[in-house]
């Protein structure tokens, strides 16, 4: 009965999203007050239904209640409350309703918050976000439904998939699609600022703190996501530019670029079609990344089971959203151009380039992720495209990005000093020749650890050059402002990620050994000794569990325990026992046991065990996490805070009074 | 259904104690080549689990190719000699790394060509931008006490 | 107004791009990696057979006449599943079907095939897997046409299925029967 309810609310919420969209963007085009005024009760009501129905599947994996597919699919009878708590959005259906679900916590958001907003502007962007919702909806029911019956219900569920039960299931999804759904903030008022034709870039204003918040949120999804992969999947690697990771990654390189863009169209009201732009391709990329999970069109480590009429809906929706944004930009775009002009040398230009390399660089991605596909429809053969591709563009491809970094604090608006240029490369480079060297000194003996410390140091020197500064020159309390203060962590953070990115290539150890209890293997400035493997029991779990002891010049530094856990299906896991550590991680796996005819003579009980030595690795998500807290920093600055709606309109912030922005026809 | 059955397989790649695991102890000369041989396989493609690499799959069909990646390293083949050894047998599928040649010219030099076509683009909007380079002076943004910021 | 329409004309390239993927994983395994040893002379094997190990089938014998070769396993449950087919049409091919044992411990073989029937003229074991790495095996069941010089003219991977068979199969040994007239 509670699940029919729950396929009721949904259909509610269906109908509510459908009059949202349709009724305020009505009621904008023909400026009908009522209608526009719809729009926040609707919005209301909408998530009301869809935050129902979440809940009552919640209910249904919490009370175990097999009569529904959904939790039939991926629960069982033995699985930890906490894990049938994030079960909930472990595969397709679930997950979508998370998808809609955080939609609607974001236009509620809006709804709230953008009450300041003009008010036709407020109506369509909310009647945007509606539509977005209205396609996910009609996809959920149609295709995808999570409230399916199993009739009749198993006594016990299937399963959820050992390698979903980890934290990380608990914190990946949610804090990515926050991102990756934020992004439809920005969406929306380029959208809504595209449709009412106001182009002054007062809308880029109020759009910042969403786009930056929705980055940051991104940012910290992808962290969740390399940690998790890190720590479950076994193998010391934190990224495999396998599809589905790129299509996080792509949106959040577009959304770097846009973030910076919209710092340019706000303050000097330049690249005003670049930002439209800009904000149209990271949703865009969002729901591109949402189509190549679902339709099954890529193979991955973690596609959802595929459907072509999945595939399909997906494609239409993504084909009419995305379509329909591009061409009302081709055709409204013109009425665009604009902004105070600047020197070669500034700031503007050097955002500019950098846009440029994060724009291809995503282009890269998507190029490299599609091109088996395009492989197989030209009939070329079939090609694969991984890592070694991936990795060695993206490194090319930053490298001016990285170059340019400590310059674009230093340089001002319009027209830079570049002197000060001059003064900041001389310190910068020298400060990272001096760590390469102490690098050299101290073991780094390979080009590309170096490379690492020195690119590294470049970045975090270039980043401090501009905060001494800046403490020197600014009088006290308006040091930093909350928008700088964000600049310099998110710099800080990239600084920091190359170093970890970077040194963790070139010095991990990774070693494939033969133990038997009492043997030590000396890994890194480690010894690991095993000491056998017993018994473990856990909630849904019978594991093989090693003892390692640790230790470092004779020194106890840990045990580890790693473990091979058996699940109630015969599903076998490896989970791996990580120490974890500021300067590096040691990680142990347990392989399987060897026979007597292998290793030395008496060596029963040898089992084969693989250890790490991975130094630097926390530094490649404690650098995605500065660069968070460098987003939600800037969102905070409270001069993005609307003022009234009259002020807001009053004038361009470029200084430009609106009456007199013309259409530039000749520079169409 | 079929895929469906190989997906489980590989999903339950180790169903017990006898089946091969990626965790392979194999006797190396030296940390050198043990490193090469990690780089190595983690560049090719397991045929069975196609989502992992050589170095991470737990397939059976892994484990035999590693020991012939291994025992072909110590009778001195080269990187080259390995992989074309493999893809002859199982196609270029199963490198990471697309091989240079008329089918991935566009993989391999799109990502430049779209940074002329891009460094053109904004060649063409700074020179539009930058005209009145004379009547530029570093002006303050929307601050009125002449901050940057 | 052009140079605007840049972004929707290759987003429209992309839909269309997607759309024929769709399609194209309709129609095909997107497991299949289609073989480069087609055209190619079938290694050299020299393999025991099953029911006397102490001789062995080398290519060699078989000049002269095309054959299948069908790699199955008794631990493979595809291998299972297409085995009704064979037994139905392996005297309807015209050709021999040798059968390719492949990392079986050859009991299980033996029990499995006298279990499910035996539809191949002669049965070659491969127990350490390492002449099938010299044919590109990668998932049992896999079968092999290989025409009377020894060249592999046509591979399928995956259980046959009567539809495989009379679509793809049947026509590829007709064409070698023609060329030998």
């Amino acid at each position: 009965m509670i699940p029919e309810l729950g396929q009721l609310a949904l259909i509610l919420a269906l109908l509510l999203s459908a009059l949202q969209c349709a009724l305020p963007i009505f009621g904008a085009w023909r400026n009908a007050k009522p209608l526009m005024a719809t729009a926040r009760s609707l919005v209301v009501g909408q998530f009301v239904f869809v935050a129902l129905a979440f809940g009552i599947l919640t209910y249904a994996f919490m009370v175990q209640d097999f009569s529904v597919a959904y939790v039939a699919q991926n629960s069982n009878l033995e699985l930890p409350w906490w894990y049938r708590f994030s079960a909930v959005w472990g595969a397709h259906e679930g997950s979508l309703l998370l998808w809609v679900l955080i939609l609607d916590v974001w236009t509620l958001a809006v709804a709230a918050f953008g009450g300041k907003l003009p008010e036709k502007f407020y109506a369509r962007v909310l009647g945007v976000l509606g539509f977005i919702a209205f396609g996910f909806l009609l996809f959920s029911l149609a295709t995808s439904n999570p409230f399916t019956r199993l009739i009749p219900a198993p006594m016990d569920g299937v399963d959820l998939n050992p390698v979903l039960q980890d934290p990380g299931l608990i914190m990946h999804p949610p804090v990515l699609y926050m991102g990756y759904v934020g992004f439809s903030v920005a969406f929306a008022f380029a959208i809504a600022a595209l449709l009412g034709g106001e182009l002054q870039s007062s809308w880029v204003r109020w759009s910042r703190p969403w786009t930056n918040v929705a980055w940051g949120f991104l940012s910290a999804g992808i962290v969740a996501g390399s940690w998790w992969a890190y720590s479950e999947l076994g193998w010391g690697g934190w990224w495999f530019w396998d599809p589905v990771e790129n299509a996080s990654f792509m949106p959040w390189l577009v959304g770097t670029a846009l973030i910076h863009a919209q710092a340019v169209t706000d303050k000097r009201g330049g690249l005003r079609a670049w930002t439209l732009l800009l904000a149209i391709f990271a949703f865009s990329l969002s729901l591109l990344g949402t189509f190549l999970v679902r339709s099954g069109v890529l193979t991955s480590v973690h596609s959802f089971a595929a459907d072509p009429k999945r595939g399909v809906f997906i494609l239409g929706f993504l084909a009419v959203v995305v379509g329909g944004s591009l061409l009302l930009y081709a055709g409204r775009a013109r009425y665009v151009a604009g902004g105070k002009p600047f020197a070669l040398a500034s700031r503007e230009t050097l955002i500019l380039i950098g846009n440029l390399m994060l724009s291809v660089s995503a282009a890269t991605v998507l190029l490299g992720t599609l091109y088996p596909l395009l492989g197989e429809a030209l009939n070329i053969g079939r090609i694969s495209v991984g890592p070694p591709y991936f990795g060695f563009l993206f490194m090319l491809l930053m490298t001016p990005l990285v170059l340019a970094m400590p310059f674009a604090p230093l340089s001002r608006w319009g027209k830079a000093d570049v002197v000060i240029w001059r003064r900041a490369l001389q310190r910068i480079v020298m400060l990272a020749l001096i760590a390469g060297i102490i690098a050299f000194a101290l073991g780094v003996h390979r080009w590309m650890g170096l490379l690492g410390v020195t690119a590294s140091t470049y970045v975090i020197a270039g980043t401090a050059f501009y905060a001494i500064k800046r403490w020197k020159e600014a009088p006290r309390g308006r040091r930093y402002p909350l928008e700088m203060l964000g600049m310099l962590f998110g710099h800080f953070g990239v600084g920091v990620f190359i170093a970890g990115a970077i040194l963790t290539r070139t010095l991990s150890i990774e070693q494939d050994v033969a133990l038997s209890p009492g043997q030590v293997v000396h890994v890194g400035n480690y010894d690991f000794r095993f000491d056998g493997v017993g018994e473990r029991h856990g909630p849904n779990w019978l594991a093989q569990q090693g003892t390692v002891e640790v230790s470092k010049n004779g020194t106890l530094v840990t045990v580890l325990h790693p473990q091979k856990r058996t699940y109630p299906r015969g599903q076998v896991q490896t989970e791996a026992s990580i120490h974890p550590g500021v300067f590096g991680d040691l990680y142990v796996s347990l392989g399987d046991p060897l026979g007597p005819s292998t290793g030395a003579a008496g060596s029963s009980g040898a089992w084969a065990v693989r250890v790490y030595d991975k130094p630097f690795v926390r530094w490649i998500w404690a650098g995605g996490l500065l660069m968070m807290l460098g987003g939600f920093c800037a969102a905070a600055d409270k001069r993005f805070r609307l003022r009234r709606s009259e002020e807001a309109q009053a004038h361009d912030p470029a200084g430009i009074p609106v009456s007199v922005i013309q259409p530039v026809q000749q520079q169409a | 259904m079929k895929r469906a059955l190989l997906v489980l397989v590989c999903a339950l790649a180790v169903l017990a104690s006898f089946t091969a695991f990626a965790i392979d102890p194999l006797p190396f000369k030296d940390a050198a080549q043990r490193e090469r041989f990690q780089h190595l396989t983690s560049q090719l493609r397991c045929m069975v689990c196609q989502n992992e690499s050589l170095d991470a799959s737990n397939a059976d069909l892994a484990k035999d190719l590693r020991h012939q990646i291994f025992d072909m390293m110590q009778s001195g083949k080269s990187d080259a000699q390995i992989k074309q050894y493999l893809v002859a047998r199982y196609s270029d599928f199963v490198l990471y790394d697309p091989p240079l040649k008329p089918a991935t010219l566009l993989l391999w030099f799109g990502p430049a060509a779209l940074v002329l076509a891009g460094g053109i683009v904004v060649i063409v909007l700074l020179r539009r931008r930058t005209k009145p380079t004379a009547q530029i002076t570093a002006t303050a943004a929307a601050d009125a006490t002449g901050d940057d910021w | 107004m052009n140079a605007r329409l840049i972004p929707f004309a290759v987003f429209a390239l992309l839909v269309v791009l997607f759309g024929v993927g769709i399609v194209w994983n309709e129609h095909h395994d997107a497991r299949y990696v289609p073989s480069p040893l087609i055209g190619k002379a079938a290694p050299a094997f020299d393999l025991p057979r099953l029911e006397t190990p102490s001789q062995h089938l080398r290519k060699a014998d078989l000049l002269g006449k095309p054959y299948l070769i069908n790699v199955f396993a008794s631990w493979c449950f595809a291998c299972g599943d297409e085995h009704p087919v064979l037994m139905a049409y392996a005297h309807r091919f015209g050709v021999p079907l040798i059968g390719y044992d492949y990392k079986d411990a050859p009991g299980d073989a033996t029990a499995w095939l006298s279990q499910h029937g035996n539809p191949y003229a002669m049965v070659i074991t491969d127990k350490q897997g390492q002449t099938a790495i010299d044919f590109g095996v990668y998932g049992a069941p896999e079968t092999f046409l290989v025409d009377r010089q020894g060249v592999i003219r046509y591979k399928h991977i995956g259980p046959l299925t009567p539809e495989v068979i009379a679509r793809e199969l049947q026509p590829a040994i007709a064409k070698l029967n023609e060329v030998s007239r």
